[in-house]
């Protein structure tokens, strides 16, 4: 009977303990605070804020619920769910940079996601390094954040504006391999002005015969475009290169569609994608369509990109624009960063250096396709990318993407250690096709 | 001989554009001395207005002449709600002030309208471009102009002449042209200015839906459309003199020849064109070109 009792006894205590130890074991870890930036009002928030926004918080769901797929199924980051405190992107640098501070230092977040404008990315970049928080950018193009000095906390896994200009100019070549003549139009400010110089550039090394004719540089959010339509119209250019984006370029798409611009040029737009699914059949079939890589309807077919769009599609009703695409795969490569920096200290929660040195020259699965964080010193990352012709199926009523070219990340990517300029300028060497 | 065409007939359709968008903002500063920044609003709205009207006359697949009218109709009753709500509900309440807390006051109900729009409309961007697409296109010589753009230009001169007769030929109009002229006396002489006041804002708030509303099938109807708008207006209203109509007009003129020719012939210089006009104008006459230096009331 005293044998019987002490069993009892062992039996009630080691049932206590290992309760305690399961209670230990599951007890939720701090969860992980992030900022996530993107324009939720103004002009940007249709085209990029708000399709960004969305991609964030599908994908932070389905992390903090663990439903993501394999390999991205742990909860949250490393186990610690993820709480999100979202800032509108809209308004002066000065602001930007000023919520920026808010939410590092008197938010405390562990990271900051977002950023579309290339003047705030570059406004926030020494901040950040200043602040030392760790800030991942999903969306801004200029391949000046790290060409112009080495960043440290900063990183940017989506790849820069030069090779959607590399690539638009090698599709237009090899869909028009007698061009001798075209044109562009792009937004006045640093983002256009860029586009059309990487553009141009590339066109004078790729194809040398062929020259520029028209080259306007509206301004930002101008809407209304008939100068700058008949102007064209008078030019005896086979294709029009574009990088507008928002409004500008649906206006333009609309204004010069009813003139008939499109049936004598054909539109090479960067940034067109972003487009298709609210002008369908006014799009003009034979549109040159880029994503700012190969998202979207040039997205590869993945299960990470099947279960991307299926997710998107389900809770918003349309698919996954490139803004969408840009931010889940950045949330991605902070989770591999962040979990990778977790399992090298043996557990717990990371510290901001401890993820940084993790985040550099990781590679990782997106649904857009490999991502490989390898320029600016491990911070700047490169994809494969891919143009296509815009086709509205009218049997389908559907909006289709043609005639689909991949190109290496190699191909169309400054190596690490050339700037954009330098390397176009000097023939694209290495590329790698 | 083509590039003169297309800078003539560009700069007519962007005069017509400026004129629509600046002649409401011009008659309310003329009657209520209101620089008022909420006409970017009324652009908007009747913008946002005219694309859902769009919407709904167009998915029922009824005529497009009617879907034109029923855009503007709406765009138009939008205007004369948010008018009157303003002028009897805030602007009412600041007469008599400083300019330039008037300024200030109609700055921040500009602010409060671009968070209703957001409220109401969401922050998507809305197409209305069937009115466009369905009027067709007529080609003269290598170019290739939107009948849509002819009828904005012959919509903009008529509705140039409908304001002048207004005022030079009918009752109100002499009687907005005494306020304009001289508040007091024509309050001396038992004119209701309070009255003229409401609806004058109101017309004023309807010209600018209106042009929101004719530009809508243009444009990616979007956030902060009605930014963009309210400075041109100033430049145009600045050139011509604040609260003239023909000074709207001429401004408008000035200003759509010179951007046109601009982007044929000079394209880096487009941008510069606008402001260096307005510049040069108020640099000679800094009251604008149809305004007369008023003498300064002790």
């Amino acid at each position: 009977m005293k044998h019987l009792r002490w069993s009892l006894a062992l039996a009630a205590g080691l049932t206590l303990a290992s309760g305690a130890s399961a209670q230990q074991a599951a007890a939720p870890a701090a969860p992980v605070k992030l900022g996530i930036v993107s324009f939720l009002s103004g002009p940007a928030a249709s085209p990029f804020g708000v399709p960004g926004r969305n991609g964030a918080e599908i994908v932070i769901e389905a992390f903090n619920s663990g439903k993501a797929p394999a390999p991205y199924n742990t909860v949250g980051l490393g186990g610690a769910k993820i709480e999100i405190k979202w800032v509108d992107e809209a308004g002066s640098t000065a602001q930007v940079v000023t919520e920026f501070r808010n939410l590092v230092q008197r938010d405390q977040v562990d990271a900051v996601v977002g950023y579309i404008s290339s003047g705030s990315c570059l406004a926030v970049t020494p901040v950040a390094d200043e602040l030392k928080a760790l800030t991942v950018y999903f969306d801004c193009g200029t391949p000046r954040v790290f060409e112009e000095k080495p960043r440290e906390y900063v990183f940017r896994p989506s790849s820069h504006a030069t090779k959607d200009n590399t690539a638009a100019a090698r599709y237009l070549i090899a869909k028009k391999k007698d061009i001798t003549l075209f044109s562009g139009i792009n937004q006045n400010y640093a983002w256009g002005q860029d586009s059309w110089k990487d553009f141009n550039a590339a066109m004078g090394v790729l194809a040398p015969k062929a020259k520029a004719d028209k080259v306007l540089f509206p301004k930002l959010f101008q809407g209304e475009f008939g100068a700058e339509i008949s102007t064209l119209l008078t030019s005896k250019s086979q294709a029009l290169h574009s990088s507008f984006w928002d409004g500008d370029q649906e206006s333009f798409i609309i204004q010069s569609g009813a003139r008939g611009l499109q049936k004598r040029m054909p539109y090479v737009g960067t940034t067109a994608e972003s487009a298709i699914w609210r002008l369908r059949d006014k799009m003009p079939d034979g549109t040159i369509i880029g994503a700012r890589g190969a998202h979207g309807p040039l997205a590869p077919d993945n299960a990470l990109n099947t279960w991307f769009k299926g997710i998107y599609m389900d809770r918003y009703g349309t698919p996954p624009t490139y803004p969408s695409y840009q931010m889940a795969l950045s949330l991605l490569g902070l989770k591999v960063a962040w979990e990778k920096a977790q399992a090298a200290k043996g557990g717990g929660k990371p510290t901001t250096d401890e993820v940084v040195k993790a985040f550099k020259g990781i590679e990782y699965d997106s649904p857009s396709g490999k991502v490989k964080m390898a320029l600016g010193n491990g911070h700047q990352g490169i994809q494969d990318t891919a143009y296509g012709t815009y086709r509205f199926n009218k049997r389908t009523n559907q909006p289709e993407v043609v005639d689909i070219v991949r190109y290496p990340a190699e191909c169309v990517n400054p190596p690490s250690d050339k700037s954009a300029e330098e390397w176009i300028k000097a023939g694209m060497p290495g590329a790698k096709c | 001989m083509i590039t003169a065409f297309a800078i003539f007939s560009d700069g007519l359709v962007y005069a017509a554009y400026l004129f629509l968008v600046a002649v409401g903002l011009t008659l309310i500063f003329g009657v209520m001395k209101i620089l008022n920044v909420t006409h970017g609003s009324f652009y908007a709205f009747g913008a946002y207005g005219a694309a859902t009207a769009v919407g709904i006359w167009f998915d029922r697949g009824l005529s497009d002449a009617g879907g034109f009218l029923f855009m503007v109709g709406v765009a138009m009753l939008i205007g004369l709600v948010i008018g009157l709500i303003l002028e009897r509900g805030i602007l009412r309440l600041v007469y008599g002030r400083d300019e330039v807390v008037i300024v200030l006051v109609t700055y921040a109900a500009f602010l409060i309208l671009e968070d209703v729009i957001v409220l109401v409309w969401g922050p998507r961007s809305y197409p209305a471009y069937q009115p466009m697409v369905s009027a067709g296109s007529i080609d003269i010589g290598e170019l290739t102009l939107s009948n849509y753009d002819i009828g904005l230009v012959v919509l903009a001169a008529a509705l140039a002449v409908a304001v002048w007769w207004s005022l030079k030929y009918t009752r109100y109009g002499r009687l907005l042209t005494v306020v304009i002229f001289d508040r007091e006396v024509a309050a001396a002489y038992g004119i209701n200015v309070k009255v003229i006041y409401t609806v004058t804002f109101i017309i004023g708030a309807m010209l600018g839906a209106l042009g929101g509303a004719v530009m809508a099938p243009k444009i990616s109807v979007t956030l902060g459309i009605g930014v963009e708008v309210i400075v041109l207006a100033f430049a145009v209203v600045a050139i011509g003199g604040m609260g003239s109509i023909e000074g709207a007009l001429i401004g408008a003129l000035i200003v759509g020849l010179g951007r046109a020719a601009a982007v044929h012939l000079m394209p880096e210089i487009e941008l510069f064109v606008i402001y260096a006009v307005m510049a040069l104008v108020l640099a000679f006459r800094p009251y604008g070109l149809f305004t007369q230096p008023a003498p300064r009331k002790i």
